[in-house]
C-alpha cells in the first residue's frame, strides 16, 4: 500500500515538474501597501493628473477617495478637474473614434486595470517604456511589445534606452538605461510609480480594506458559534452508543 | 399549549404537517455511524441556498446587456450596498458548490452509495450534477468579461462539431452568428429561472427517493434488516433530527469558515474562483491568448483536448466528453462488487478507485494548461484511466477479493 501510495504522488508530481517552466517577461515586485493613506493620495494625485486625460475609470466616483482620507472639498479643489459634482464618475472627454484614430487603439477603462494586469505588471510595464524611433510614438514598452500609448511620464523620468544582449539567434533586451534624465532621479521615479500602482490596486476594488476587516469579526463570531455548536451536538450524542 | 395542539390538529385535518415533519426529520432514522464524508448532502443543500438568495439579490442591480453588463457588475461592487459581498458569495459559492459535489460523489463512490436499492438517487444525483454544470456555464457569461466571452464561444462551438446539424445548432443556442447581446439575455433567463426550477425539483426527488429506501452508511449495509421487534426502528438509525441537525450544524459553522475565509480574504482564489482576464470586458474582436474554462470543468475539457480530430472533426472528443459523464449514470449496473463499502471491498478496487482519482485531477490540472504535447500524452492516459475505471468495472469488481461485511454497523 505505501509503494502504491508512493506511486501515485510520483504520478502526481510529474505533470507538475514537466510544466514548471513558464515564460514570459520578469516582473518586478510592485511595493503595494494599502494601508498607507499617503501613499495612496500622491496615487491618486498622479492618476488624475496624468492617466485621467485619456483613460477613463468610469465605474470610479471621486467621492469615493473620501475613503483615503480626503474631505469632499480637498477632492473637489486638487483632484477634480473634469467633473463638476464629487459623485461623478471618471470618465473622460475623448470619444472612443478619436482615440482609436490618433493611438491606433482605444485606451482601456482603468477601473479595474489593477485586478486583470496585476500590481506587479503595471509596475514594471510603467517603468518600462524606452526610446524606440521604428514606432510611431517614438516609445515602446519591455513588457507590451509595440505599445500604443506614448511615455506619458517621460518628463518625469527621462529617457530610457534599452541595453540589448545576444542570446544565440535573436538579441534581447537585458536592461534599461538612462539616456537624458527626467526631472525626477530614477528612484524617485520608482516610488511615484509605486504610488500610482498603489492607488490603481486600491481603485481596483475600494471596499478591500473594509472587506478584511470585516472578514476578521465574521471569523471570529463563528469561532465562538462553533465551540458552542460543538458542545450541543456532544450534549446531544451522549446516548448515542 | 392545548391551542397549539387544537391548531396543529386544524393544520393536519388539511395537510399532512406533522406526518411530513416526522417521516424526514424527527422518525426518519439515519445510520448512526456517518462519518466525515456524510457533511456534504447537507452542505450542498446550504450552498445551493446561499446561491439563490444571493442570486436575487445581484438581479437587482445586474443589467442582462452587452453593453451594460460589465459596468452593472462593478456598479454592484462599489455602489451597491454589501453588494460586494453578495457578489462574492454568489461567485465562492459557484466554486464551492462544486468542491461540496465532487466529495459528496466521491463520498458515493466510497460507500457504494449507488448500488441497490439507492439507483435512482444516484441517477437524480447525476442529473444535478449535469444542472448545476450548465447553470454554472450559462452563470459565467454574465459578468460579461473576456474569459466570459470567449469561454462560451470555445463551449457553444463545441455544438457545431455535431455532423450534420452542427452550425445550425449552435446558432439556434447563440441566437446570433457570435455570442452577443442576444445570447447574454437567453443565458440570463436560463439562469435565473429555468436552471433554478430544474435545479430545485431535481434537489427534492433525489430527498424523496433517499427518504424512501434510506440512507447508506460507511459500512454499506442495510441498517433496516436488523430492526427492534416491538418499535420496529432500525436497531442501529437514529432519528435525523435532533442528532443530525445538531450534528450537521458544526459541519455547517466549519464550512462557513473556509467560506468566510475565501470571501473576505481571497475572493478570486488566486485566478481560479476569478480570472484576472475577466476583468477585461468582452471584446469580440480580440481573443485572449489562453482560453482556459474554470477548474470545475477542467477534467472533461481536458478529456475533450485528449482526442485528437478524427476526419477533420472535432466531433469524437466532444463524443468522449460526453461519455465521460454519460458513464455516471451507468454505474449502479456497472459494479459487480459482492460488498457496497470500500472498507470491505479487495485491493483491485481500491486501487482503481485511487487511480480514477489521480486521474479526475490529473486531468482537471491539465485542463487548465495550454496545449502542449507533453500535456496531451499526460491527458492521454489519464483520460484512458477514466473510461477503463468505468469500463472494466463488471470485470475487476466480480473478480475482487473482499472482506466480509459485518452484520451491524461499526463505529
Amino acid at each position: 500500500m505505501k509503494r502504491l501510495k508512493n506511486f501515485l504522488f510520483l504520478l502526481m508530481a510529474v505533470p507538475i515538474v514537466a510544466f514548471a517552466s513558464e515564460e514570459g517577461p520578469k516582473l518586478d515586485k510592485a511595493p503595494i501597501n494599502l494601508s498607507d493613506q499617503a501613499s495612496l493620495q500622491r496615487g491618486a494625485r498622479i492618476f488624475v493628473n496624468y492617466c485621467l486625460n485619456c483613460h477613463s475609470a468610469a465605474s470610479m466616483r471621486y467621492s469615493r477617495m473620501e475613503d483615503l482620507g480626503l474631505t469632499e472639498d480637498q477632492i473637489k479643489e486638487n483632484l477634480m478637474f473634469a467633473a463638476e459634482k464629487p459623485g461623478e464618475l471618471m470618465t473622460v472627454a475623448m470619444t472612443k473614434k478619436n482615440a482609436k484614430t490618433w493611438f491606433g487603439a482605444t485606451p482601456p477603462d482603468l477601473s479595474v486595470i489593477a485586478r486583470a494586469r496585476g500590481a506587479d505588471w503595471l509596475y514594471t510595464y510603467l517603468r518600462g517604456f524606452y526610446r524606440d524611433d521604428t514606432r510611431p510614438t517614438g516609445w515602446n514598452n519591455v513588457v507590451f511589445d509595440k505599445v500604443g500609448m506614448p511615455h506619458v511620464l517621460w518628463s518625469l523620468q527621462g529617457e530610457m534606452v534599452p541595453v540589448i544582449k545576444k542570446e544565440g539567434e535573436h538579441e534581447v533586451i537585458e536592461r534599461l538605461q538612462l539616456a537624458k534624465p527626467g526631472s525626477v532621479s530614477l528612484a524617485e521615479y520608482d516610488a511615484m510609480v509605486g504610488d500610482l500602482v498603489n492607488y490603481l490596486t486600491w481603485m481596483g476594488e475600494p471596499a478591500q480594506l473594509q472587506r478584511k476587516q470585516l472578514g476578521l469579526i465574521v471569523l471570529a463570531f463563528l469561532a465562538i458559534f462553533f465551540v458552542v455548536a460543538y458542545y450541543l451536538k456532544k450534549e446531544f450524542w451522549k446516548d448515542v452508543h | 399549549m392545548s391551542a397549539l395542539k387544537k391548531m396543529m390538529g386544524w393544520v393536519d385535518d388539511r395537510f399532512p404537517l406533522t406526518a411530513t415533519y416526522k417521516a424526514h426529520l424527527s422518525e426518519y432514522y439515519a445510520p448512526k455511524n456517518f462519518n466525515f464524508w456524510y457533511f456534504f448532502g447537507s452542505l450542498a443543500l446550504l450552498v445551493l441556498v446561499l446561491q439563490i438568495v444571493t442570486g436575487i439579490f445581484l438581479t437587482m442591480n445586474y443589467k442582462p446587456d452587452s453593453e451594460l453588463a460589465f459596468a452593472s457588475v462593478e456598479y454592484i461592487m462599489r455602489d451597491v450596498d454589501w453588494g460586494w459581498l453578495i457578489r462574492y458569495m454568489h461567485s465562492t459559492g459557484a466554486s464551492m458548490f462544486f468542491v461540496v459535489v465532487y466529495l459528496h460523489m466521491f463520498r458515493g463512490l466510497m460507500y457504494g452509495s449507488y448500488r441497490k436499492p439507492r439507483e435512482l438517487i444516484w441517477i437524480f444525483g447525476v442529473l444535478i450534477y449535469l444542472a448545476l454544470m450548465a447553470e454554472a456555464f450559462l452563470g459565467y457569461l454574465l459578468p460579461w468579461g473576456q474569459m466570459s466571452f470567449w469561454g462560451a464561444q470555445v463551449i457553444v462551438n463545441l455544438f457545431s462539431a455535431v455532423p450534420f446539424i452542427g452550425d445550425d445548432l449552435s446558432l439556434w443556442i447563440r441566437g446570433d452568428y457570435v455570442i452577443s447581446d442576444a445570447t447574454l439575455n437567453r443565458f440570463f433567463a436560463f439562469h435565473v429561472i429555468a436552471l433554478p426550477l430544474v435545479l430545485i425539483a431535481l434537489v427534492v426527488v433525489h430527498l424523496v427517493a433517499l427518504h424512501e429506501v434510506g440512507s447508506n452508511n460507511p459500512d454499506g449495509i442495510e441498517i433496516k434488516k436488523k430492526k427492534d421487534p416491538v418499535t420496529h426502528i432500525p436497531l442501529d438509525g437514529i432519528p435525523f433530527h435532533p442528532y443530525y441537525t445538531v450534528k450537521d450544524i458544526v459541519g455547517v459553522i466549519v464550512f462557513l469558515m473556509v467560506f468566510s475565509a475565501i470571501v473576505f480574504f481571497g475572493p478570486t482564489m488566486g485566478g481560479y474562483f476569478l480570472e484576472a482576464n475577466n476583468f477585461i470586458p468582452a471584446d469580440p474582436l480580440k481573443t485572449p491568448p489562453h482560453i482556459a474554462p474554470l477548474w470545475y470543468f477542467t477534467p472533461f475539457y481536458a478529456i475533450l483536448r485528449a482526442v485528437p480530430p478524427m476526419f477533420g472533426s472535432q466531433f469524437p472528443g466532444v463524443m468522449a466528453m460526453g461519455l465521460s459523464i454519460v458513464l455516471l449514470f451507468f454505474l449502479p449496473w456497472l459494479d459487480r462488487g459482492k460488498v457496497k463499502s470500500i472498507r470491505y471491498r479487495g485491493p483491485i478496487y481500491k486501487t482503481m478507485l485511487a487511480l480514477f482519482i489521480v486521474s479526475f485531477a490529473g486531468l482537471g490540472y491539465l485542463g487548465l494548461l495550454p496545449v502542449s504535447p507533453v500535456a496531451t500524452i499526460f491527458a492521454q492516459v489519464f483520460s484512458v484511466i477514466y473510461f477503463l475505471f468505468f469500463l472494466l468495472m463488471p470485470w475487476y469488481t466480480s473478480i475482487d477479493k473482499t472482506k466480509p461485511e459485518p452484520e451491524r454497523v461499526t463505529g
